[in-house]
């Protein structure tokens, strides 16, 4: 027997509202990918890469090196500390300390970055004296990077199959050895994709930097403290909203830069995650 | 049997993983402990008064109540803000779990294989765009869109409706501002909701076709009614995300002071606010409009966490899935 026309046309619309869906959603992205580039091309030339900026021209060398800085220090505390943790999570397995922890990082993750911007400025750059600085900066994201490492890494760790860690004990490793040697190693795919996800957090803010790294027409300096820093979102906000056609193209090569940067990340996350070693331990 | 681990690393291990909920503790304390002074000077002013006005920072005899001063005519009124948040983050659901639901349905049922892959990559791909690209996306193309077609347009067919009427403005505003939260919330209900889907058994969907249904009908009463804690679990993240997105609402968004009052209408969310007073606040020498800054930032923090609570209720699945797509992808 054949299915009634009125409830086969039915099916039909739903079917195409829901790809109607994907390409609704799917547009911005795309419109913003051929917008910026076709931008940010023309005006991409090797000085706005090696020059720092001067008002409202110039290059964004400045920004680029203080966003590599701060994502870079940010990075440099939060992984090691998050990928610790979330590994003790894993192993610990149960409990009242873990589950506060897993509740606490997810609770993180959800917090506005610009509340955490306004607590590094009220913290760290007053209450502790640096100053709007590469460190107050650096800490503000790696606030927000931690949530992710600690996450991911506990979901990579968790998933490491038992008979692997028995194996591991039965020939004789003692309990350090075993994660160290064949859990974390186990892991490690979808640890490098937590981490690849956190960096892109941190590439992407700006809300928690404007009050903490400030901005600065100069190249980072060797002092952590009292020196703002520039970094490419800044560019992006600020320089849109000028009359001028030399502070739109700097805007659209730091957008340009940052689209570039976070779909490597996201190429990455995705090859990380396919380097699957035996015994499980992706994400 | 899962044995309790031993090893030197323990020790130094729970400290790092006690930096997590200590640091979280740590950023409410000392927001909470910046905010006291706005918390005791405005009282119930800061939920009932329309008005925010930083008062008069280059002169004037400070104001004292209860022991602490504020800048003489300052007023912190949060009402404007508060309604600014509430509204573009429920325009944004409006606009975005319908489509976000699409998709998740798209992705767990149609989009099979390789091409279900790739545009599961694009769709978790626009969770990782900077907020300040799609601000820039928003002030470029999708302002002068709403001032010169979409605003006329709406104003002229639903203008009936108070909240739909004109004027349309510069097309920065309410309106703005949700369709760009929307486009950046959309992949969090979408890759949540086609977990939820995927959880599903293949078995089920294999039922309804047994029994003579449709693949919409077999969804619609098969599949879905066991993922609605997932597909709801989505549309909460997505909720705590719009309610604290900053740059991109505040390049989009006008800067208006007044409780939305249409579509059109300039507005100003909590977070926004936040950057765009605090440069005027630290001009202030009794310091109190850093600290009803901090006020807004708590409130905000939260509201927030309180929504994001409401999320591992739901089960573990989804809040992995949301830690990695709030990243930008979903590693499964």
């Amino acid at each position: 027997m054949r299915t009634p026309v009125r409830r086969r046309v039915g099916n039909t619309v739903m079917v195409t509202l829901a790809w109607l869906a994907v390409g609704v959603a799917l547009f911005p992205l795309l419109d913003m990918a051929l917008l910026v580039t076709r931008h940010a091309l023309p005006a991409l030339r090797w000085h706005v890469l090696t020059t720092v900026t001067q008002g409202l021209s110039g290059g964004v060398a400045n920004a680029i090196a203080g966003s590599l800085l701060l994502v870079g220090l940010a990075a440099a505390m939060a992984i090691p500390v998050g990928v610790l943790g979330g590994t003790y999570v894993a192993e610990r397995r149960g409990g009242a300390f873990v589950r506060g922890v897993r509740l606490a990082a997810d609770v993180l993750a959800g917090v506005p970055s610009i509340a955490v911007g306004y607590f590094g400025y009220i913290a760290l750059v007053q209450a502790l004296g640096w100053g709007f600085s590469a460190l107050a900066g650096s800490l503000a994201l790696a606030l927000l990077m931690l949530p992710y490492v600690v996450r991911t890494t506990d979901y990579a760790v968790s998933a490491v199959s038992d008979d692997l860690r028995e194996a591991s004990l039965a020939l004789g490793a003692d309990h350090t050895t075993t994660v160290r040697r064949v859990v974390l190693r186990a892991a490690l795919p979808g640890i490098l994709t937590g981490v690849m996800l956190g960096t892109g957090v941190a590439v992407g803010e700006t809300a928690p930097l404007i009050y903490t790294a400030s901005w600065s027409s100069f190249m980072p300096t060797a002092h952590l403290t009292h020196s703002p820093v520039a970094y490419l979102t800044y560019v992006v906000w600020t320089y849109i909203d000028q009359p001028f056609a030399s502070a739109h193209a700097l805007a659209y090569a730091a957008a340009f830069l940052l689209m570039v940067a976070v779909l490597a990340l996201n190429v990455a996350a995705r090859w990380a995650i396919r380097q699957r070693s035996s015994g499980g331990g992706g994400a | 049997m899962r044995r309790r681990p031993r090893g030197g690393w323990l020790a130094v291990a729970a400290l790092a993983a006690a930096l997590t909920p200590t640091l979280l503790l740590v950023t409410l304390a000392v927001l909470f402990v910046s905010a006291w002074p706005a918390l005791v000077w405005n009282g119930l002013a800061f939920v009932s008064s329309h008005v925010w006005s930083l008062g008069n920072l280059y002169g004037g005899t400070p104001v004292v109540r209860h022991g602490f001063a504020a800048p003489a005519g300052a007023v912190y009124g949060a009402i404007p803000y508060i309604a600014g948040t509430a509204l573009t983050s429920a325009c944004a659901l409006v606009l975005a779990v319908p489509v976000g639901l699409g998709v998740a349905v798209c992705l767990a049922e149609r989009a099979r294989g390789v091409a279900g892959d790739v545009l599961g990559f694009f769709i978790e791909l626009i969770a990782g765009v900077p907020s300040v690209v799609f601000g820039l996306w928003g002030f470029i193309v999708l302002v002068p869109w709403i001032e010169r077609r979409a605003g006329p347009g709406l104003a002229h067919v639903f203008g009936f409706i108070p909240f739909l009427r004109g004027p349309v403005l510069s097309g920065q505003g309410l309106l703005a501002a949700a369709i760009v939260l929307a486009a950046m919330i959309l992949p969090l209900i979408a890759a949540v909701g086609r977990d939820a889907l995927l959880r599903v058994p293949r078995e089920v969907r294999d039922q309804g076709r047994a029994l003579g249904l449709t693949d919409w009908e077999t969804l619609r009463d098969l599949v879905l009614p066991p993922a609605v804690p997932g597909l709801v679990g989505g549309v909460i993240l997505a909720l705590g995300r719009a309610l604290g997105e900053t740059m991109a609402v505040l390049m989009v968004s006008g800067t208006g002071n007044l409780v939305p009052h249409t579509l059109f209408s300039p507005t100003t969310t909590m977070a926004s606010a936040i950057v765009l007073d605090l440069d005027s606040a630290f001009t202030d020498a009794t310091g109190m409009a850093t600290a009803a800054l901090a006020e807004l930032a708590v409130a905000l923090m939260v509201i927030t966490v309180l929504v994001n609570l409401a999320v591992p209720l739901l089960g573990e699945g989804v809040s992995r899935v949301a830690t990695m797509v709030n990243a930008g992808r979903d590693a499964r």
